[in-house]
């Protein structure tokens, strides 16, 4: 593994993962670092400056601004997760059945997916909550159907480029079945490339439910989500503009940190990425 | 070459049946009736015989592949149906918005060929320089920041803290600046970094080497590099057209300005089907049509392109 060397060596991209690791931890005890609730309002406390009882001070309802950056990690940053897991999962299935066994089923399995590139990743999400309505688990899904295609063509197109490797041809050659070939040889190299497309992507999936979320389409209030809490700044935007500070520096790291540790992760194992993979906005 | 672009415009018509039918499907598969949906939006009571006329009256009783012929034919004529919300044709709406729509775009776009191109030749000659790293940071920044934030920090410092510029709507001809600005801003950065690692790749070609030991001027050579940049550049500039018409969705909403985004979003939070329906397929339709149009014109440029297909 000389790439896991070189990422080592790697200072600025262990800093993000460090960072990550800690924005991600910060989530999961939300509940204990949060000095209030995030959802409790407290008008009498609104527009509060930085102190000590308020780190970031509060809202325009009173609600603690810190306190619902830390549980907005949990919607916004896992949310993103949860997209890419699936999305690479269902990518693998059908990338691995198409590239795997080719001919007519390989055949069938592009063509579909050349419709769904066709759609504009945005128009499709729009058309999907269009048809489900807002709400967090239709934008879930809608992210999910607008690039899963992207994923099964790109496993699909590694497996094709290792099955013609000479060590592959050896051991089929050798009389190894193909699932034991699959298993041992294919799986591993295709999981790393995918992971490494995947953190490029990580990136622009937070720009994406947070922008819906702005919008409205996505998670309803009271529930704290960074593109949520711009929402809510842009309406005090002439008297309190410091309220959007916050929230837009939060996902301004996030996303940088996501797409800094992707092109590293990129360099150190030297993985192309395929022409459509462009960033989504 | 004309063989090259016949097979091209065979290979998307199945494409083009794809996503009609994706288009149609995608509204039938709502969990809610459209007949019901239309009566509620217009507050009418949907009673059994209210739906079942509005059924009727939207031809849902009918089996589905015959509606789905139907709403091809009728769409290609470019009928597509009332919206639920005002009765008005789909394409009267979609009419008066997309020219507002089309100039965003449109001054976007030339902001991002202006200033994509112009930065990326800086950081070829001064390539490693403190200007390439300044520009190069500032795409890092760019890539990373989301499009509404931008728009709403525009809005805070040109608007409400200088008074410059008008905050929303489309009053006047400065009522573009901001809403172009945000929306060429995420396209700006992911040009430069193309344009400028394709320029700097070129820039160890031979025969640029072979250029520089006849001793050619700098400018020349420059001008050599950068044509040879120029095939990557146009395949990615012209896939931006469509993604700048679609994309306008968020810009359209902070800023108010009355284009297709707006109304889509709108025709969403009404659930006016017809409305949605439309937007997609006619995105989806521009999206095809405009990678085709690039293809031949990369084709066109660069004879290497010809072969696949």
């Amino acid at each position: 593994m000389g790439g896991l060397n070189k990422l080592m060596r790697d200072r600025s991209a262990m800093i993000c993962i460090i960072f990550l690791t800690l924005v991600v931890l910060a989530g999961i005890f939300a509940p204990w670092l949060a000095p209030h609730s995030p959802i409790d309002v407290n008008v009498k406390e609104k527009l509060a400056g930085i102190s000590t009882t308020y780190p970031l001070g509060t809202d325009q309802l009173g609600r603690c601004i810190f306190s619902r950056l830390l549980y907005g990690i949990r919607t916004t940053v896992f949310i993103a997760f949860i997209t890419m897991i699936v999305t690479i999962v269902i990518g693998t299935l059908i990338g691995g059945i198409a590239g795997l066994f080719r001919g007519k089923i390989d055949e069938i399995i592009m063509r579909i997916c050349d419709v769904f590139m066709s759609f504009p990743s945005e128009v499709m999400i729009l058309a999907i909550i269009g048809m489900m309505g807002p709400g967090l688990t239709n934008i879930v899904i809608a992210s999910i159907i607008a690039k899963w295609a992207w994923y099964t063509r790109m496993v699909r197109s590694i497996i094709i480029k290792y099955a013609d490797k000479n060590y592959i041809q050896f051991a089929r050659v050798s009389g190894f079945s193909r699932w034991h070939i699959f298993k041992k040889h294919i799986m591993p190299n295709t999981v790393g490339e995918i992971s490494v497309l995947a953190t490029l992507d990580a990136g622009s999936v937070i720009l994406m439910i947070s922008a819906l979320s702005f919008l409205g389409l996505g998670v309803q209030a009271p529930t704290p989500e960074w593109g949520m809490m711009l929402n809510e700044a842009k309406n005090v935007m002439t008297i309190y503009p410091e309220l959007m500070l916050a929230p837009g520096i939060a996902i301004l790291v996030v996303v940088a940190a996501f797409n800094f540790l992707g092109d590293s992760l990129q360099d150190a194992f030297n993985v192309k990425r395929g022409k459509r993979g462009k960033r989504m906005r | 070459m004309k063989r090259y672009i016949t097979k091209r415009i065979i290979s998307i018509i199945p494409l083009l049946i794809g996503i009609s039918f994706l288009a149609f499907i995608l509204i039938n598969l709502s969990e809610s009736d459209p007949a019901e949906v239309a009566l509620r939006v217009n507050e009418i009571t949907p009673t059994e015989t209210a739906v079942a006329e509005m059924r009727e009256e939207l031809g849902l009783d009918k089996p589905f592949f015959e509606r789905y012929i139907t709403w091809v034919t009728s769409s290609i004529k470019g009928d597509f149906g009332n919206s639920f919300v005002n009765n008005k044709p789909v394409i009267e709406e979609i009419g008066q918005a997309l020219p507002a729509t089309l100039m965003l775009a449109l001054v976007a776009f030339v902001m991002i060929v202006f200033i994509s191109v112009s930065a990326s030749i800086l950081c070829t000659i001064y390539e490693g320089s403190i200007i390439d790293r300044t520009i190069r940071g500032f795409v890092f920044i760019a890539e990373a920041m989301p499009g509404y934030w931008i728009g709403l920090l525009l809005i805070w410092f040109f608007s409400i803290k200088l008074n410059l510029l008008p905050t929303s709507g489309m009053s006047s001809w400065t009522s573009v600046i901001l809403p172009a600005v945000t929306l060429a801003f995420a396209y700006i950065s992911t040009y430069v970094r193309l344009i400028r690692n394709n320029m700097v790749q070129n820039k160890n070609e031979n025969f640029v080497l072979y250029a520089k030991a006849r001793g050619m001027k700098e400018g020349i050579i420059l001008k050599r590099i950068f044509k040879n940049s120029l095939q990557s550049a146009i395949t990615a500039l012209g896939m931006s057209i469509p993604k700048l018409i679609a994309g306008t969705v968020i810009v359209e909403n902070i800023f108010a300005w009355p284009g297709i985004g707006r109304l889509s979003v709108t025709a969403i939070f009404n659930y006016d089907y017809p409305v949605i329906q439309a937007y997609v397929f006619l995105m989806a339709v521009l999206f095809v049509i405009c990678n085709l149009l690039v293809d031949i014109v990369t084709a066109i440029f660069d004879p290497r392109m010809r072969k696949e297909v």
